[in-house]
Order: C-alpha cells, then sequence, then structure tokens
C-alpha cells in the first residue's frame, strides 16, 4: 500500500517509494538521508497539519507537512510491529 | 603552517574535537547549528604547529544554507580535512565523506561517538572502512578525549599521503555497498531516555512536556533570579558597596562634573542605586545587581535546554503555529537564544534556509523579544506594579510578534518552505561542560556589555549637562508626551536605548513614572529599534536593505503599540483584563486566519510535480 508520509499511521513501517518534488527538493532530503528505497518507521504526526517525525536507521527527522505529503511511502502489509515499538 | 578544517554532518561533535585539540573555548550544544561559523585556534604537536578551523555542519559540500556555505568554502582551503563522522549514523555521514574524496586533500575520517554506537549496537570494523576508503580512520569519543591522540599523529602521516582519484557516480549504492561491509547492527531494547524521546514526539505527551519545560525554565529564570538578584543587594551593593560611594561621594566634594557622573545624584543625602544614574552607582548596579544574577539563571537553564537535546523537540512541537507566522519550527531557536541576547540569535538565523524566513525570523526576534538584560529590569521594576502590569508587558510583547508575523507573511511575497531536520537524541548534559559555557557566556556578557552600560550612563550625563536632553524633550514631545503619554524627559530613554536597552529601562525610574506610563515606556522600548550590537550583526546578516526595512517595521510598530496602550490601560480596560485579551487574541487570529505560506508552499509543490 502506497501511501504519504502524512496519511502513514504513527507506529507503522515502510520503505520510501517515491519523492515527489524537483531536484532540489529531492537532494535536500536525500542529504538527510531520506531517500527512496530507504526503510523508515513514523513516531507520530503532531496534529493534522503539523510535522511528521521518523525514524531512520539511528536517527530521527522532524518534516514539515509541506514536505511529508510529497514523501511517499510502502507500507508494510502484514502488522508485525506493536505500535509502541 | 597547515591547515586542518574539521569538517562533518551537523552535530556530530566537531566544536568538541577542535575544542580537544586546540585548547579554544567554543560553544558546543545538542542541536544542529550550534556553530554558525567557523573558529581558528591552534595545536601544536611535538613536531609542528597546525592551524585548525572548527567549521559549521553540513549534509554535502552543495550548500543549502548560509551556514552550509561557510563549510564548503573552508573545504577548499584545507591542507588537512578532518572528516568527523558520527559512527551511530555512518550511513549518512559518509555522504559528505564520499563528496570529499573527490577533492584534492588529504582526508582523515574520525569516527566519533564509538560509545554511543556501541550503546546503539552498532558495531563497525576500523581496519576495513580504512582500507575500503584508503585514507586513515581514528575511532575516537571527543567529550572524553579517546582516540584524539591518534588523530593527532595521524596528521603528519597524512601528509604524505597522495589524493585519491574517485569518481562515483551514484554514491548512495556505493555508500550502501561500504556499510554492508563493514557495519552490523545488534538488536536490542530501548533506554529510558530513548522511550522518552518518543513520548516527546508525540502530541498527547508531547505538548504538556514541552509546556511544564517552558513554564518550569520561566519559573526557575523568575524566581531563582530573583532570590539571587536580592541576596547581591542586600549584602553586596546595600552592605559594602554603598558605604564605600559614600567616601568617595564625600571626597569629591559631593557635587560637580566628576561627581554627576561617577555618583551621579545624591537622593536624600544617599546613594540611591536606581536613581542615582552615576556609572559607578546605577551603572555598576544595573550591570552587576540586577542583569547579572538573571542572566546567569537564565543561561544555566538555556545550556541544560541545549545539551539535553530538547531544543529540536520543542521545534516540532511549535511548528505547525509558526507556520502560520510565516516561519518554521526551528525558528524557535534563534527565538529562544534572542532571550538571553539577541546578538547571538540573529546569527543563528542563519540556520535558516530562505531570505525569507531569515527576515521575518530576525525582524520578529528583534521587535518582540526582549534580551534577558532588559527582561531582568523590566521584572523588577514593572513588577513593582503588580503581576498585572508585567502581565499586560508580556502579552504586548506577544500580541506584536504574532500580528506582525501574520502582517508579513501576507504581504512578502513567496513562502516559507517547510522544515525537515534532524532530532538529536536526548543526552544527559555533563556539569563540567555546563560550567564551562555558563562561564564563556558570562564572561562574554561581562566584556561586551560592560563599555556600553557605563558608557551609556556618561553619555546620559554628557547630555543631561549640555542641556540636550531639556531641548530634544521639547522637539519630540508631541510623538513622547501626546502619543505616548510619557513626560518630555523619557526622550532620553530612547536614546540610551540605542546603546543598551537594560539601562534605557532603568532611566525610567527617575521619571517617576505611573504604572501605565511605566508600561508603555517598557513595551516602547523593547521593540522601536536594537541596540547597537544586535543592530551592528542584523546589518551583516541580512543586508543594509532589509535592515531597513526591519527598522522602519519597528519604529512604527513600537509607537503604534505605545499609543494603544496609553489609550486603552487603565483608562478604558484594567491591566489584568488587557493582557488576558491580548493573549486570546494572539492565540485566536492566526487560528482564524490561516497560513498564507502553506497555501503557498501547496500550491507551489502541486505546480512543479
Amino acid at each position: 500500500m502506497n501511501v504519504s508520509l502524512v496519511e502513514m499511521k504513527a507506529g507503522q513501517s515502510g520503505i520510501i517509494s517515491l519523492i515527489r518534488g524537483g531536484p532540489g527538493f529531492t537532494a535536500k532530503l536525500n542529504q538527510i538521508g531520506l531517500r527512496e528505497g530507504k526503510r523508515i518507521k513514523k513516531i507520530s504526526s503532531i496534529f493534522k497539519r503539523g510535522p511528521v517525525t521518523i525514524n531512520v536507521d539511528n536517527f530521527q527527522v522532524a518534516v514539515g507537512y509541506g514536505k511529508a505529503i510529497r514523501i511517499v511511502v510502502e507500507v508494510d502489509n502484514i502488522e508485525t510491529n506493536s505500535p509502541g515499538r | 603552517m597547515k591547515r586542518i578544517v574539521l569538517a562533518g554532518n551537523p552535530n556530530v561533535g566537531k566544536s568538541v574535537i577542535f575544542s580537544q585539540l586546540t585548547g579554544s573555548k567554543v560553544m558546543i550544544s545538542n542541536y544542529s547549528g550550534t556553530t554558525v561559523e567557523f573558529t581558528r585556534g591552534q595545536l601544536n604537536t611535538e613536531t609542528e604547529s597546525f592551524e585548525v578551523l572548527d567549521a559549521p555542519g553540513t549534509y554535502s559540500l552543495e550548500p543549502t544554507s548560509k551556514v552550509e556555505e561557510v563549510a564548503s568554502n573552508l573545504v577548499d582551503k584545507a591542507d588537512i580535512v578532518v572528516n568527523v563522522v558520527d559512527a551511530t549514523n555512518l550511513e549518512r555521514n559518509l555522504f559528505l565523506t564520499t563528496e570529499l574524496l573527490e577533492r584534492d586533500v588529504p582526508i582523515i575520517l574520525a569516527l566519533n561517538m564509538t560509545d554511543e554506537a556501541g550503546h546503539k549496537g552498532v558495531r563497525i570494523d576500523v581496519d576495513k572502512l580504512e582500507s575500503l576508503l584508503g585514507i586513515p580512520v581514528i575511532s575516537t569519543v571527543a567529550v572524553s578525549g579517546e582516540g584524539l591522540k591518534e588523530l593527532v599523529d595521524s596528521l603528519s602521516l597524512s601528509v604524505n599521503r597522495s589524493k585519491i582519484p574517485l569518481n562515483i557516480s551514484d554514491r548512495w549504492s556505493y555508500i550502501g555497498d561500504l556499510i554492508g561491509k563493514v557495519q552490523t547492527v545488534v538488536h536490542r531494547h530501548h533506554s529510558w531516555l530513548e522511550s522518552l524521546q518518543d513520548a516527546s514526539l508525540k502530541p498527547l505527551t508531547g505538548i504538556p512536556i514541552a509546556g511544564v519545560v517552558l513554564f518550569l525554565a520561566f519559573q526557575l529564570v523568575i524566581g531563582l533570579g530573583e532570590l539571587l538578584h536580592e541576596f547581591i543587594d542586600d549584602y553586596v551593593f546595600k552592605g559594602v558597596y554603598e558605604s564605600l560611594l559614600m567616601y568617595l561621594s564625600e571626597f569629591l566634594g559631593g557635587g560637580g562634573f566628576l561627581h554627576n557622573v561617577l555618583i551621579g545624584q545624591l537622593i536624600d543625602g544617599a546613594v540611591d542605586f536606581e536613581e542615582s544614574l552615576g556609572v559607578l552607582t546605577t551603572g555598576v548596579f544595573v550591570e552587576l545587581g540586577v542583569v547579572l544574577p538573571f542572566l546567569a539563571v537564565f543561561y544555566l537553564v538555556l545550556g541544560f535546554l541545549e545539551d539535553s537535546g530538547y531544543l529540536p523537540r520543542l521545534a516540532v512541537m511549535v511548528d505547525r503555529s509558526l507556520h502560520r507566522l510565516g516561519l518554521h519550527g526551528y525558528s524557535i531557536i534563534p527565538m529562544v537564544l534572542g532571550f538571553g541576547c539577541n546578538v547571538p540569535a540573529a546569527l543563528a538565523a542563519r540556520n535558516l534556509e530562505s531570505r525569507r524566513e531569515r527576515f521575518i525570523t530576525c525582524t520578529l526576534m528583534a521587535v518582540a523579544v526582549p534580551c534577558m538584560a532588559q527582561l531582568a529590569l523590566i521584572i523588577g521594576l514593572v513588577g513593582r506594579f503588580g503581576g498585572a502590569y508585567l502581565a499586560v508587558v508580556f502579552a504586548s510583547l506577544f500580541f506584536i510578534w504574532v500580528v506582525l508575523g501574520l502582517i508579513i507573511d501576507r504581504v512578502m511575497p513567496g513562502y516559507t518552505p517547510s522544515m525537515v531536520v534532524e532530532i538529536p537524541p536526548y543526552r544527559v548534559p555533563s556539569l563540567k561542560a555546563q560550567a564551562k559555557k555558563l562561564g564563556m557566556r558570562i564572561k562574554g556578557f561581562l566584556i561586551h556589555a560592560t563599555p556600553y552600560i557605563l558608557g551609556g550612563i556618561l553619555v546620559v550625563n554628557i547630555l543631561y549637562t549640555l542641556g540636550i536632553i531639556d531641548y530634544l524633550g521639547i522637539l519630540f514631545a508631541p510623538i513622547v508626551q501626546g502619543m505616548l503619554g510619557l513626560p518630555g524627559e523619557a526622550v532620553s530613554t530612547l536614546l540610551i536605548g540605542f546603546l543598551r536597552k537594560d539601562v534605557a529601562v532603568a532611566m525610567l525610574v527617575p521619571l517617576g513614572l505611573s504604572a501605565r506610563q511605566f508600561v508603555v515606556g517598557a513595551v516602547v522600548l523593547a521593540a522601536y529599534f536594537p541596540c547597537a550590537a544586535t543592530f551592528t550583526v542584523m546589518v551583516k546578516e541580512m543586508g543594509i536593505v532589509d535592515m531597513f526595512k526591519a527598522a522602519v517595521i519597528m519604529v512604527v510598530t513600537a509607537f503604534s503599540a505605545g499609543f494603544i496602550l496609553n489609550l486603552l490601560l487603565d483608562t478604558i480596560i484594567p491591566a489584568a483584563y488587557l493582557a488576558a485579551g491580548l493573549v486570546v487574541l494572539s492565540i485566536v487570529l492566526p487560528l482564524v486566519l490561516g497560513s498564507t505560506s502553506d497555501r503557498r508552499e501547496l500550491s507551489d509543490l502541486d505546480d512543479a510535480a
């Protein structure tokens, strides 16, 4: 199932399948470690249109709403992970 | 002398290594973007001396902010680059390394925070990494000094190295390959710090946590600051210092120009630290008796917030609200720093991506965030009229901050892009590092503020003696008296405010103002213009044109606010109701009006996609 970071639920894991945006936008996300094929886990979103926070490897990133809706994630089908990890 | 540049991602510990290598003191915190300019130091080994430059953090040599530009330029000037890498996030950190490898410069990789990596279950085969990259790799724990001797030893080795020609078409697959060969990750359980880490990012727990942290910080600064202030006042100033000054006063003959400058006016035959307005009386009292206690406590609290790693989490919590003012969450860091001193705050704004958000951040900060020096005086002096009046001052500044943000965001073309920031792990701050940082900041205050505070008082005395204040008082009467309802002499405080805001607020005391007048004076002084030191930095950061625009905004805002307060406060609305009303308006207005930046960003991205 492909959804944006915003639509993903807290506690869900998945793989970034698409970053929708220009080269500058993609490069900026790549540099900080977010790129297509990367496994991530969503920690939270702060209300409906606030930033989304995620775990990538060993670090955490906050992505503002305007950027988060451009990041598409292929969410794991089987919910093997408990929400609290 | 060979030049070493420390380069690496933000918050990997470059400044810690720098300070360990050179013995120089630099600001160190646990969040991205503490270092915004490079610092120079010297490292002497047994055989030779090196110049060491501590570069700001960058993710790439193709910079996206002013800060990253500084870093990228420094690398070009290096004889040796020490690439500091966070061992817990090797993969992402190696991106910059691959970019560096393409440059014609010897590189040493400092694999830092290996202790933390160990705790997180990350194992890295250093020898293998070294042979695969073809550069020396030294495992370090900078905060404890581990591995730094080896790092220094490798400096002389690297001198003979030839450059490594590496042309990597697809960096990430190269890095992925490398990681697969050198790194193993063992699963382990969450530590309590990590559980707290997640809790402070979830809205249900994060917002109460933010509330508690801010409330405690505020209470601590006010409460402990007041306590410290009273202690110094009673035991040092009223106890010892006052009698010393009385001897001096007698020695100077109780009058004359020198007496006026040093001691000022005797009030009922005695020194009055608030009203005498002499360099040695009011000047020294304001700096050491009032400002210093509050500032010391503030920096103690700030140091803890910085080093624990909480500030970026606060940025996440306030991101949505700040977006409505044309900012995003990370702008909260310059705002928080601004409560200490506006100068480092204006510098910290460099971490922000666009000119637009730098402009809004700097302007709002300079207008509505009074520095601790000024706050200490406002708390002490306005507080005497009662908490409600103090609340009016804070509420007015908050209201100005919100309304200005809403207006600038709508008027200024473009939008503020939403943020992408790394959130550092929580770390327990080390007491030694905290003490060092506090010491640096207090020393910085004493060195930079003293000439302005004492100079400011000297200038006032000269202006009074020459009768210039009286003349200006008459000239500006329509504004000062007519609009703001202050006595003509108050123009002197506006003049001194250009030099030091704390002294300016203190100078309101001898004017014998009513509560309303004092509130108006304090708000206008806070907002009308930055002090000389802040002004200089802002011109440098924003350019003269933007600074001019900001200055117009400040002057117009301050005098309109003063005028409105003078009209409403106590005459139409009692202080407590006015304060409450302003706060409610400040919260409701952005909710009703929504965010222009948001709309513009979304439509812009839709066009691009």
